[in-house]
């Protein structure tokens, strides 16, 4: 198996400081809904601004360059040990180039380990077997602090919400954890949103879901119509980017159900913020394609 | 765009209002959640005796915060090794997390002007009432930009011990764009927004599914 150390360092240089195309142009075409000379336009005309500074210097999009998130989907007879190694070697690299801010710190002693590398768990890497023939993909997603922050997870019924065991109840509490947020997770936030599990996968689950491209709709017609009903009803809250008011909240809005015990209905919310970096690597023999 | 100079005086603290976008020059320092823990616990409270260099930093660090302006933030700054520092990305970290202790903070070191995100809670208000001083809003993520304001890292203190993140580092910036969400007459932007789209949030709920 060939060393993708170096090919593993570009797909983070290029995630944490290239926004992907169908997230800049959703941040674009939201611009004219908001005023002129609005603290809500100023606001997405500095993070546009940013977008195409960051792009061009290799610089972080955001100074928060969040957990690294890896999944990788592995040919059969792959080594995983060894692609663990290689995305820890490249992750530390990538720390030293200033790609990437240190952001392991540990929990009891809050120390910082100064490489993004920390026990067993930091960086997150999910392994996923795929057939021998199938190239080897690495997905990365970095989701900072501020927006991982303003997650929630809801046990329904919730009386207090008067939100039962169903959509209509899901509805309820989605739009609860928007309004909670306020700017707080850097609107326009997009939302990862997972029905059933228990509390762990549930949450694993709502970010699983924003590894999919802006726009696209759960295949369940029930599901995609909640999808879009919610990015419309989020953004009536008016909150606005940055929490500065205005018509623009919520970018888009992804759910997915999993099986839950007959006891449990969870309901995650992941909030992520406009900085939605997300790419992801396909190596097919000597070949790698970056998207 | 108004251009406001630091170290500021209360004349024009006073003269600013919630919604005002402005723009700022001069020399400010970072300090996020172990500074203001630090602060708190070893020269405001004293639940905690100084110990290494505690002391000599305060004085340094005084000098700075009189007038001066405190900006939540991390940032990614290269040339770490050979300390020819360099801001690469500095946007705004979330502010709440500093609430039990900003008022305090502010009143102490009488700091005119707290950068952030998010907003903070109706303790630092009063705080921003009595110093009197204002809460600056930052655009969230916008780092690499918001790094390109940075003229200059004059120093850092305490880098050893909280790691880049939560250092203190005393930078000189150039027409750093910011919104007042915050005033010293008592006024919250996100006070009023968290109101509004709680009423809206009221009426969506109560609409059929």
């Amino acid at each position: 198996m060939r060393d993708l150390t170096n090919e593993i360092l570009e797909l983070i240089r290029r995630t944490a400081s290239s926004l992907p195309k169908d997230v800049e142009d959703r941040l674009r075409a939201s611009i004219e809904k908001e005023a002129p000379g609005s603290a809500a336009r100023g606001a997405l005309e500095t993070i546009l601004k940013n977008i195409e500074l960051s792009r061009a210097n290799s610089t972080p999009i955001c100074q928060d360059t969040g957990t690294p998130i890896f999944y990788v989907h592995y040919p059969e007879g792959t080594s995983t040990r060894r692609l663990r190694e290689q995305i820890k070697a490249a992750l530390a690299e990538a720390t030293k180039r200033s790609y990437m801010r240190p952001n392991a710190v540990d929990a009891i002693y809050d120390k910082n380990t100064g490489n993004n590398l920390g026990g067993d768990d930091f960086p997150s890497i999910h392994f996923e077997e795929i057939d021998d023939d199938q190239p080897l993909i690495i997905e990365l997603m970095l989701k900072g602090g501020g927006c991982e922050n303003v997650g929630a997870q809801y046990s329904l019924p919730d009386n207090k919400l008067g939100a039962g065991r169903d959509l209509a109840g899901v509805r309820k509490v989605v739009l609860d954890a928007v309004q909670k947020a306020q700017g707080k997770g850097c609107a326009p936030g997009i939302l990862g949103v997972s029905i059933g599990g228990d509390r762990g996968s549930s949450y694993v689950k709502s970010k699983e879901v924003l590894f999919s491209k802006m726009g696209a709709r759960n295949a369940d017609p029930k599901l995609a119509e909640l999808e879009e009903r919610l990015t419309k009803e989020a953004n009536e809250m008016g909150i606005g980017p940055m929490g500065f008011g205005g018509q623009t909240t919520v970018l888009d809005t992804k759910i997915t159900g999993m099986h839950r015990l007959p006891a449990s209905y969870f309901v995650s919310v992941s909030y992520m913020c406009w900085a939605y970096r997300r790419r992801k690597m396909v190596v097919t023999g000597e070949e790698v394609e970056y998207d | 765009m108004r251009e406001i100079s630091i170290p500021i005086n209360d004349e024009i603290i006073r003269s600013l209002h919630a919604g005002d976008p402005v723009e700022l020059t001069g020399i400010m320092m970072t300090g996020r959640d172990a500074v203001h823990k630090w602060m708190i616990e070893t020269f405001v409270r004293k639940t905690r005796q100084p110990v290494g260099d505690d002391l000599q930093v305060y004085q340094e660090i005084s000098k700075y915060l009189n007038q001066g302006v405190l900006y939540h933030c991390g940032p990614v700054v290269s040339g770490i090794e050979t300390k020819e520092y360099q801001f690469v990305a500095a946007g705004p970290t979330t502010s709440i997390r500093e609430e039990p202790y900003q008022a305090d903070v502010m009143k102490h070191f009488h700091l005119k002007g707290v950068i952030g995100k998010g907003g903070m809670g109706a303790k630092t208000l009063q705080g921003c009432v009595d110093t009197p001083g204002v809460y600056f809003h930052a655009v969230g993520g916008a780092a690499t930009f918001l790094a390109q304001t940075v003229q200059k890292v004059l120093g850092v203190y305490k880098l050893e011990e909280f790691g880049v993140p939560e250092a203190m580092w005393v930078i000189e910036v150039k027409n750093f764009p910011v919104v007042v969400t915050m005033d010293s007459h008592g006024q919250s932007k996100h006070a009023l927004l968290e109101e509004s789209s709680h009423q809206v949030l009221d009426d969506l709920l109560a609409r059929p599914y």
